[in-house]
């Protein structure tokens, strides 16, 4: 046997195995995109053709319903509850929750990896020491601080000024005919927010990454004169971008998706944020399977394109810290 | 004149001390009110009782010793510590995939970025659109789920009659899913395996399989070892530091799981049979302002992570191979 006749007897080997593996590949994909497709097809088709059986109408039929594709059950979920408000809710708490976080985490993580004071590496070893605690041990005591503060502060306020106050606990904020829910307790932008700022992880990942950036550009920077406030904003910053934007994009995701929190601290559909807004669709319209789907589609979408827009450093980003989402 | 090390000026020391905590003070405030104070006022909570209305009273271990004779807590099928338990088992399974996914993608194969995109898909938009959408799939009558199980059944069942055995009807012997206590477990764990199998697993995975040195299967090659003890004496062996790292985390992330699925999808029934550890928390604690209760379910569930974490710390140098 010469090499021309060894090679082709390897090729085909190769490629018998290989028709093997993109089988097994392909039919795994289906099985992963085809409930996707699912929803979009009830979501887009008449009511009535809901519970068509491919039996009676036929496969291609039953794939593609006559009524395929119809808009109207998105118009009817979207007249039914505030989505534009929602997701306007939802953009504004993620953005505030990232930034906050991001912000917080950064400065923090800049002192303990840089900067040298007493007990720093104890109150670095307490940050660590809670990650590990469960988020419901901590979610009731914040969950009865958030929602007793308004009424607290008001009692305050009526002790120093021998009047009743209800500026805190009073729910009629309005801005431009727009409910804006309380300053502070349930049903606020203040209790939806501010909680997530702050994440001993994202100081522990930055930090992991901010130990690892060379000291000459900040002792050259500090050479020339740049204060700590410089070395953080001019060069730490810059420098450690993938790994904050990595941080951003977890933190966005994560607080797009978060549903128990939201979930106990709003009641009033004006202040929902689009995972409770659907949930509150599901127990309004619970059997109404086509607008169930045209609903859990617009919760999936923005997902979808921070996604698309992300994946890059997202990838890397579950490379470096393997954080879960 | 040069300075040495220890004698920079007090006030110079002061002051970067000073900007230390400074630039912590965010942080740390945050970390006062939301965790740390949290976590003792979580404690002292277990030990009282309160439902925010009238004044907290303090009722020393009452709370853990009716957790401990809660039966709804601890009979065995269908009791929260066993369905969280039971819905666990899936952990394992869904880690085994996906190093199996990712070893079949790690090969140098046109497509392969596509196919981990499309695999990736589920884990990206798990959320309470997907639940609702599993909730459709798993519709006894008229979801996907059945139709095809009820399709290959029928068949079967075409076959069986041929040699005079005759099977039910399907519509008797259909799994009833979500509305069933016996099949609702098995119905979250399909989900729950549908949802990860492609998602951070496999990715932190195809990481570490980039890591293995391709000589090692040369050499291995060479010395004639098959296929399985290639997988299993190189691959498996250098992984190992991802795996543990997962089953820890899954381990540690399943006794605290299950609460979006239970709250979106079946209310924690039927008959109690998917109500998990966290869910039961958030039951008594925002439903029913058992405040004091529900503190000390948490601080159960906290001592459960704690223990694990620590046994899997002491038992991971004999088990794993770090490089």
């Amino acid at each position: 046997m010469d090499e021309q006749d060894k090679l082709v007897h390897v090729r085909k080997r190769i490629r018998v195995s290989t028709i093997v593996t993109y089988l097994f590949l392909s039919a795994l994909a289906v099985s992963m995109v085809f409930p996707f497709y699912w929803m979009v097809r009830t979501a887009l088709i008449d009511p009535k053709d809901v519970f068509i059986s491919p039996h009676r109408v036929g496969y291609l039929r039953w794939l593609l319903p006559e009524s395929f594709p119809k808009i109207d059950n998105f118009t009817q979920a979207l007249k039914a509850v505030p989505f534009g408000r929602a997701y306007i809710n939802s953009i504004l708490i993620s953005a505030c929750v990232t930034f906050g976080q991001v912000f917080t985490s950064s400065l923090a993580a800049f002192g303990f990896a840089r900067l040298k004071f007493p007990g720093r590496d104890k109150i670095f070893l307490a940050y660590l020491a809670t990650m590990m605690i469960p988020g419901a041990v901590t979610m009731i005591p914040v969950f009865i601080l958030t929602s007793k503060l308004p009424f607290w502060l008001d009692d305050a306020v009526s002790w120093l000024t021998h009047t009743r106050s209800v500026i805190f606990s009073s729910s009629y904020y309005m801005f431009h005919n727009t409910y804006v829910g309380r300053p502070l307790g349930l049903d606020s932008y203040f209790t939806l927010i501010v909680p997530g700022m702050f994440s001993a992880y994202g100081t522990f990942l930055l930090r992991q990454f901010f130990m690892s950036v060379e000291k000459d550009y900040e002792e050259a920077a500090r050479i020339d004169g740049a204060g700590t406030w410089a070395v953080y904003w001019k060069i730490m910053l810059p420098l450690s971008r993938p790994a904050i934007a990595t941080l951003a994009i977890f933190t966005f995701m994560g607080s797009w998706r978060a549903y128990m929190w939201p979930l106990i601290v709003t009641f009033r559909e004006d202040l929902m944020t689009v995972p409770i807004l659907v949930r509150f669709f599901q127990s309004k319209y619970s059997t109404d399977w086509t607008l169930l789907m045209a609903a859990s589609i617009m919760q999936i979408i923005p997902v979808l394109i921070a996604f698309i827009i992300g994946q890059k450093y997202f990838i890397r980003g579950v490379r470096i810290g393997g954080i879960k989402g | 004149m040069a300075k040495k090390n220890g004698s920079v000026p007090v006030t110079w020391r002061k002051r970067a001390a000073l900007a230390g905590y400074l630039f912590i003070l965010p942080n740390v405030v945050g970390f006062l009110a939301f965790t740390s104070l949290p976590v003792l006022a979580s404690l002292l909570l277990s030990f009282s009782k309160w439902d925010l209305l009238s004044p907290p009273r303090w009722v020393w271990f009452k709370n853990y010793i009716a957790l401990f004779h809660d039966t709804d807590f601890w009979r065995v099928p269908n009791g929260f510590f066993y369905n969280t338990v039971f819905m666990m088992m899936a952990i394992p399974v869904s880690i085994m995939l996906s190093l199996f996914l990712a070893v079949i993608l790690n090969q140098k194969l046109p497509g392969m970025i596509l196919y981990r995109t499309l695999f990736f898909l589920p884990s990206i938009t798990a959320g309470i659109g997907t639940m609702i959408l599993w909730m459709w799939l798993l519709n006894p009558q008229f979801g996907l789920i059945n139709l095809i199980l009820s399709n290959i059944y029928n068949a079967f069942a075409w076959l069986a009659s041929a040699v005079g055995w005759h099977w039910a009807n399907w519509d008797a012997i259909r799994p009833l899913w979500l509305s069933d206590e016996n099949w609702s477990k098995p119905a979250l764990i399909l989900m729950g395996l549908w949802g990860s199998m492609g998602g951070m697993n496999m990715i932190l995975y195809l990481a570490a399989l980039q890591g293995v040195p391709q000589e090692l299967y040369e050499a291995a090659k060479i010395d004639g070892a098959n296929a399985w003890q290639r997988f299993w004496k190189i691959t498996w062996a250098m992984v190992s530091p991802t795996t543990f790292f997962l089953f820890v985390m899954g381990i540690i992330g399943g006794f605290q799981g299950g609460f979006m699925a239970a709250q979106v999808m079946t209310g924690g029934g039927p008959n109690g049979s998917t109500t998990t550890i966290s869910y039961y928390i958030y039951e008594n604690a925002y439903l029913w302002f058992r405040m004091g209760y529900a503190s000390s379910i948490a601080w159960f569930l906290f001592g459960v992570v704690l223990i694990l974490t620590l046994f899997n710390w002491k038992f991971s140098q004999r088990l794993v191979y770090y490089g």
